[in-house]
């Protein structure tokens, strides 16, 4: 066992979209929540092998493409002084703020440095007393516990010159503002499943029978979406409305406890906007006052930073599963990877970024595009 | 962002105050983090992220899963294909 080959076999998938086909009686629309299967599903072409009457939509699961635009421009307006050394995943330098990236404030002598994990920062902190280091901690609830164990990790070794800018999201208040919304059209979810592996899926009945749709905790390899996808049509067609677990060996029911305890410890529920889509009630996670002295957007005083989308942009509504890539007038236009719009267009996990790498783009529509 | 990738631990260590671990990832050693997963033993393996393991990976689990895929998909074989056009 070396879970991994064995999800990857194209027979074993066939077989198992084989049987979607024979379960499948009428059309579905199925969201998956996480933009790290988005890019499985268009990567493995799981969208084209799949039966006509299944359609992926496809979620905000993206925590580099929600960050909102003026935690961007705080992000850049602190990695431009001099005295900080501003560390980040890989994927938010290249994403636009108002005016710039972080890449160009880079280029421009900041000292911004890309981190596998975040106790790098805080090895760099330890190593640079001289200087301020400020980690950009984005993400979902996967990361919270890598991000909130280098604060108090940081807190351990003593070290004054760590601080994280936290843009922390959380899945369940995101698929209620999804299935609440008046356009909805998703009848399905496939739940994310490292999400799930830290937090468990225990929150998730309540919101599937408040709205009649069922879930189903999935994972990242071909063999677990196809997997996935065949549990919500079984469960679609029986009209049942469940949450199961397609990714059983690596989640249960209650997730990962010591790491929920650690975050609860750290973190505290807040209201977040998403970028795209607004302000979502209770959806974040920021750090609790008594960890002020870690916290970047009070030592910096970039609190009052506000800032405007693109009007151009509409990866808000492609966040939503309202609409998909190669349906914007910009896409592959004027947004591409080089000089995109939007953060869908650059993060890896990015609905667009997919669409844009993997060839999405509708014949027809392309020679339209082109013509005009 | 949420990627996680699973990899072996090959030998568990403290280091500043945290349980920490070489991981194989087919070969590929890096240093992870085991401070959520203290049950975790030498031989077993872990879902990754961003340098911590998260998850441990349930052999028992993993088996049931492929067996029950492998048996959809001989099923499908023994029936010739599906019936939709």
């Amino acid at each position: 066992m070396k879970y991994v080959t064995e999800y990857r076999d194209a027979a074993l998938v066939k077989g198992v979209i084989e049987q979607i086909r024979r379960t499948v009686t009428r059309p579905w629309t199925m969201m998956e929540i996480c933009g790290g299967q988005t890019h499985a599903i268009v990567r493995h072409g799981l969208d084209q092998l799949l039966p006509q009457e299944i359609e992926l939509v496809h979620g905000p699961g993206c925590p580099v493409c929600v960050t909102p635009l003026e935690l961007i421009d705080k992000a850049l307006a602190i990695a431009a002084r001099p005295d900080v050394i501003f560390c980040s995943y890989g994927d938010m330098l290249r994403v636009p703020g108002s005016g710039r990236d972080l890449f160009s404030v880079k280029a421009q002598g900041a000292d911004v440095r890309v981190v596998y994990s975040p106790l790098d920062a805080v090895q760099i902190a330890q190593q640079n007393p001289e200087k301020e280091v400020v980690f950009f901690a984005i993400g979902f609830e996967t990361t919270a516990p890598p991000n909130v164990m280098s604060v108090l990790q940081a807190g351990r070794l003593g070290l004054k010159n760590y601080s994280i800018l936290v843009s922390h999201v959380r899945v369940p208040p995101a698929v209620a503002a999804i299935l609440s919304s008046g356009d909805n059209r998703v009848q399905g979810f496939l739940l994310a499943g490292h999400v799930c592996a830290v937090m468990g899926y225990w929150e998730y009945p309540a919101l599937a029978e408040k709205f009649n749709v069922p879930m189903v905790v999935t994972g990242f390899e071909p063999l677990d979406i196809a997997n996935g996808i065949l549990q919500t049509v079984q469960l679609l067609e029986a009209h049942k409305v469940e949450v199961g677990n397609a990714y059983s060996r690596a989640v249960r029911l209650a997730g990962n406890r010591p790491a929920q305890a650690t975050i609860q410890r750290v973190f505290m529920e807040c209201d977040r906007k998403w970028r795209g889509i607004g302000l979502i009630p209770m959806s974040g996670w920021c750090l609790r006052p008594e960890f002020d002295a870690f916290n970047a957007e009070k030592r910096f005083e970039v609190e009052a930073i506000t800032a405007d989308e693109s009007p151009l942009c509409i990866a808000g509504q492609i966040l939503q599963g309202l609409k998909k890539p190669n349906q914007c007038s910009a896409f592959g236009t004027v947004c591409n990877p080089e000089h995109p719009l939007g953060a869908t267009m650059v993060s890896s996990e990015g609905a667009c970024a997919a669409y844009y790498r993997y060839g999405r783009v509708e014949l027809k529509d392309q020679v339209g595009r082109y013509e005009r | 962002m949420c990627l996680g990738v699973p990899g072996k631990i090959a030998e568990i260590y403290e280091k500043g105050g945290l349980k920490m671990a070489k991981v194989d990832f087919g070969g590929i050693f890096r240093e992870a983090c085991l401070d959520y997963v203290p049950e975790a033993r030498v031989g077993d393996y872990c879902v990754i992220h961003v340098g911590f393991a998260i998850s441990l990976l349930s052999e028992q689990e993993a088996r049931e899963t492929l067996d029950l895929l492998k048996e959809i998909s001989n099923l499908e074989t023994e029936l010739g294909p599906g019936t939709a056009p």
